[in-house]
């Protein structure tokens, strides 16, 4: 009886098929855009480390950038191993 | 000095070839000078939408190579004495013309037209790079559907990766009763999620495939709703601030008469 009542006064939005294909749209495109290249993803990692190192003494080679996807949502995820911390920035100026 | 735009999708089948048909007769019937090239070489088919198959005796690769005189390849439409089209070879393949060809290609013939309209080939490969190589501007299109505006979005990043920035869009097939009923992405949805300019919308339109069988656009005739979304389309591309249509659903005696007896299912 719900059913048919819903039915008469039309759907739920999320029923429609348009709202399902705009979803499917919005998730697919999240992953076609983050393919990133190596060539950027290596430059991103240079920056990060350059402007890290500027506060944290780091492990540069076990530093890991990735993006990861989840939830519906895309981030960006680094790993990076700190070896020691810094006591004040001015005195690497 | 003329302009190059490029008309390109990603996805086949969404309405290209007859975009460019329709647009290019659109524009050399407001009465600027017009050449539709079709780089779908070994799959030509601007030809036969255009009605012009039965004239063809030289191609783009020819031109290419040398073989004949741009003029000589250059066929005049029936209808309307500054459009032009310059065919694809049927035999060859995509690497039959380099880009660096189609950059010297684009820059002569934009000399002598007003417009110069490239129909762009399916794909991402060498054929949409040789395409794109002398465009000044890039039109997509695409369809409502997920598939469709998927490959649109790719195809805007790798336009934008060559320079060409900020192209526009043209939403083909739309179904406003599907809309209406939700069953169908509407304008809003797409440009949200693609982020570019419209420059025109057009009706799912049988009208399309009577001119497609008869080879005569349908932007010349009257009575056909795509054919006058195109003829707005050309005028936008000239620069004339044209509102976009709004498409109403066209619901017929009978969707009516089911609506007062009960929703459709």
């Amino acid at each position: 009886m719900l059913e048919l009542l819903q039915r008469l006064f039309g759907r739920d939005e999320a029923d429609k098929s348009k709202n399902v294909a705009k979803e499917r749209l919005r998730l697919v495109l999240v992953q076609d855009r983050c393919s990133i290249s190596p060539h950027i993803l290596e430059a991103l990692k240079e920056d990060m480390i350059g402007v890290i190192s500027k506060y944290l003494e780091i492990d540069e080679k076990g530093l890991e950038v990735n993006f990861n996807n989840e939830d519906n949502c895309l981030a960006l995820v680094a790993s990076i191993p700190i070896v020691r911390m810094k006591r004040t920035y001015n005195e690497n100026k | 000095m003329g302009e190059v735009i490029v008309i390109t999708s990603g996805k086949g089948g969404v309405g290209k070839t007859t975009t460019v048909a329709n647009i290019g007769t659109g524009l050399a019937k407001e009465g600027y000078s017009v050449v539709l090239v079709d780089t779908d070489i070994g799959l030509r088919n601007l030809d036969v939408v255009l009605g012009l198959e039965n004239r063809i005796v030289y191609d783009i690769v020819d031109v290419a190579n040398g073989h004949c005189r741009l003029k000589q390849a250059l066929i005049r439409d029936k209808r309307l004495e500054s459009l032009y089209l310059l065919p694809a070879a049927q035999t060859k393949d995509k690497t039959a013309v380099t880009e660096e060809q189609m950059k010297e290609l684009c820059q002569k013939l934009k000399e002598d037209f007003d417009y110069v309209i490239i129909d762009c080939p399916a794909g991402i490969e060498q054929g949409f790079k040789n395409a794109i190589a002398g465009a000044d501007r890039a039109v997509v299109v695409t369809t409502p559907e997920v598939a469709a505006v998927r490959d649109a979005d790719r195809v805007i990043g790798l336009l934008e990766a060559a320079g060409l920035n900020e192209p526009d869009l043209i939403i083909n097939r739309l179904r406003p009763d599907m809309v209406k009923q939700g069953n169908m992405m509407d304008i809003d949805d797409i440009i949200d999620i693609l982020a570019v300019d419209l420059l025109g919308v057009v009706p799912e339109d049988e009208m399309i495939v009577i001119s497609t069988n008869k080879g005569e656009p349908a932007v010349l005739d009257s009575r056909s709703n795509a054919g006058e979304a195109y003829r707005n389309i050309a005028k936008r591309i000239t620069g004339e601030d044209i509102p976009i249509m709004l498409l109403e659903a066209n619901e017929g005696i009978m969707a009516l008469f089911k609506r007062l007896i009960g929703r459709k299912k």
